[in-house]
């Protein structure tokens, strides 16, 4: 168990799995072999302190997206716990239907399709792509007032259309009265992105996943989104799960830093202390990757501390997964999958060097 | 001389909305063995002037004005029969955005290797296989792989298979359009580190189109920074970033999230112009910070401060004020 205090946190998963089965071919079946699995998160602990940023990093089909959808409750995970600490008013409706509790928090694995409803008024996400996530046939004004009325709430139209102009404020879409009648194709990416934001927070969320907000957006404009969602935060008592494969801007505006490979989170902690004193060698390797920009770097020939390529999630390498690519492996790497040690305050990482050293 | 002058260049699409001045009036330099980045936010024409260079601008774009001149022919002049046989691939190659998709995937990479010799040099099937092997080997691929189909490939070989074809006809120029955005940060490291070799030791001059500014501090040279279709900043990568002069490279500059640096958000408030129709005077004013009145109303010629050209209106008054 983490030295996370329990009370500082909003949400966490423990023993999180999420696998995805694939299709059997014909021989397969008739050989009688086994179904194989993606395992796409494999054994993940998560943990969400209110009020905070916490990101989520790692490479192109190491699981962070879905880790990512499956605390909300969008995909069932195929094993583990997701426990929550609600607001007062769902608390109440959960304490009456006997969801079960652990402390303050209640497991939202498995819950009624009514507390589902009600619950995804507070755990929201932001897609990646401000082109893809909006109905392109749909007003600014008919994006934001859907979720309104698929939750029913507002009396009248004129009251959602007042919620409405409200979100477009809230998210600088200002005069909000001239985007209401705008169509997706009519505004910027980063106006899209404000929009998006805008329709997760229209219902009072408390958690968001931000999947790879800013990362289809101009460099100039990035930062502006950043800023928004940071400043939201603070206004409204938001905690983030920043989901990103971009090291810079997570060493900027996250709190605390989860570094995943291949369905395991490797390494967690305090943003700076990860940052500035990785611990386990894929983190290491990662932040040698990351370009800088020094233009002296042009003459160098950069060594990247890892080799070979990443395996694919349905052949996960026994032992520890990262073995293969590691510079350090050892024997026992190759049998046994590491557990995460303690190696600085609240910095977890799990390799193998580190028992090495006690 | 130069192997690479471009100049005056302007291309123009003829929509049936307006015509856009996607490249407008752009000039630069480019010597052997050098590398050179282009940069610039989506909009700014970076692509379309690197397509130029080529010759290859879709319709209904069309080069409009200006001069490239390759080892001393203009290469706005020449038919396209002559582009395609003595120029394009041959002289100068192109590493196309989305490279993981530029590869014909019922193809194996080999015959498409082949395919690009064959066309332009009359040598047998067999020395043109020979070629693309030693070429999968420059580029860190085993040559025994030449046979596999593009799926067999991870992202950051099909990207490597892509960079060998460009180098099939061992071209004096390659251009690559953003040769990294698809990749993770490892696999960004090892192609750079590729491009940096290939450079290094085949003396090839790269043309980098991107609107990273910390992968073009890896690579580059000199840099040409774009903002709606012109040129505002030109100069060697060690001036630019160590003193960028145009505002607009300037606010680029701070926007740059820095690992480890100070956890401060910069950004250029506004957004890109509208490139059917672009603000008067400097195409920046509206999101620049130290706009004067004269830059609403006349658009500002280069200024050479040292060996750096910027276009820029501050830059006339330090001059008369001495």
């Amino acid at each position: 168990m983490s030295t996370y205090s329990y009370k500082d946190l909003i949400l966490f998963g423990e023993g999180l799995k999420v696998y995805f089965s694939l299709a059997r071919s014909l021989t397969e079946v008739l050989t009688f072999k086994k179904g194989r699995n993606v395992r796409a998160v494999d054994g993940v602990n998560i943990y969400l302190p209110r009020n905070k940023v916490t990101c989520l990093v790692g490479e192109s089909g190491c699981g962070k997206t879905t880790l990512g959808r499956s605390i909300i409750g969008l995909i069932r995970p195929t094993e583990g716990r997701i426990y929550y600490k609600p607001s007062k008013e769902l608390e109440e409706l959960m304490e009456k239907e006997g969801v079960p509790k652990r402390e303050d928090f209640y497991d939202i694995t498995d819950v009624s399709g009514k507390i589902y409803k009600l619950l995804r008024r507070e755990l929201q996400i932001v897609f990646q792509d401000p082109y893809g996530s909006l109905n392109p046939r749909m007003t600014v004004k008919e994006i934001l007032e859907e979720p309104l009325i698929i939750h029913g709430i507002g009396e009248s139209e004129d009251e959602r259309l007042e919620m409405v102009i409200k979100a477009l404020t809230d998210v600088k879409l200002t005069p909000p009265e001239e985007f209401l009648n705008l169509y997706p194709f009519q505004l910027s990416g980063g106006q899209r992105q404000r929009v998006n934001i805008a329709r997760a927070l229209i219902l009072g969320a408390k958690v968001v996943v931000a999947d790879e907000p800013v990362s289809m957006l101009d460099v100039s404009i990035r930062a502006e989104i950043l800023k928004l969602m940071l400043d939201l935060k603070e206004n409204r008592d938001l905690t983030y799960l920043f989901i990103t494969h971009d090291l810079a801007v997570a060493s900027i505006i996250c709190d605390y830093i989860n570094i995943m490979y291949l369905g395991k989170i490797v390494e967690r902690g305090p943003t700076d202390e990860v940052i500035k004193n990785p611990k386990h060698p894929y983190t290491q390797a990662l932040l040698v990757a990351v370009p800088q920009p020094d233009p002296k770097g042009r003459w160098v020939i950069k060594e990247v501390p890892i080799k070979g390529e990443v395996p694919s999630a349905i052949n996960i390498p026994p032992g520890c997964r990262f073995h293969p690519r590691c510079l350090y492996a050892m024997d026992i790497c190759q049998r046994e999958e590491p557990p995460e040690y303690l190696v600085g305050k609240d910095h977890y990482s799990a390799c193998w060097l580190h028992k090495e050293k006690k | 001389m130069p192997l690479l002058e471009v100049k005056g260049l302007k291309i123009y699409y003829f929509t049936l909305r307006g015509v856009v001045k996607a490249v407008d009036n752009v000039s630069f330099t480019l010597e052997k063995g050098e590398s050179l980045a282009i940069v610039g936010e989506s909009g700014s024409g970076k692509s379309t002037l690197g397509y130029g260079l080529i010759r290859l601008v879709p319709p209904p774009g069309r080069i409009v004005e200006g001069e490239i001149i390759l080892d001393g022919t203009d290469l706005t002049k020449l038919p396209e029969s002559r582009i395609r046989r003595e120029i394009r691939w041959k002289r100068i190659s192109m590493v196309f955005q989305g490279a993981l998709n530029a590869l014909n995937p019922v193809k194996r990479v080999g015959d498409q290797i082949v395919d690009a010799i064959l066309a332009h040099e009359s040598v047998t099937k067999k020395e043109a296989l020979q070629r693309a092997m030693e070429l999968l080997k420059a580029v860190g691929i085993d040559p025994r792989r030449v046979n596999n189909y593009p799926h067999e490939f991870s992202g950051g070989m099909k990207q490597r298979v892509v960079i060998a074809m460009a180098l099939a006809l061992n071209p004096d120029i390659v251009i690559a359009d953003e040769p990294t955005t698809a990749l993770d940060v490892v696999v960004q490291a090892q192609i750079l580190n590729l491009l940096k070799k290939l450079k290094q030791e085949r003396k090839m001059s790269i043309i980098l189109i991107t609107h990273d500014l910390s992968l073009v501090a890896e690579l580059a040279d000199k840099v040409v920074i774009m903002y709606g279709g012109k040129l505002v900043e030109i100069g060697s990568s060690d001036d630019i970033y160590t003193d960028p002069k145009h505002p607009y490279t300037k606010g680029l500059m701070a926007s740059i999230p820095r690992l480890g640096g100070k956890k401060e958000l910069y950004w250029i408030p506004g957004n890109p112009p509208d490139l059917r129709s672009p603000p008067p005077g400097c195409r920046f004013h509206p999101r620049c910070p130290y706009a004067m009145d004269i830059c609403r109303v006349k658009e500002p010629p280069y200024y050479n401060i040292k060996d750096v050209s910027v276009a820029c209106w501050l830059f006339e008054e330090k001059k008369s004020g001495g």
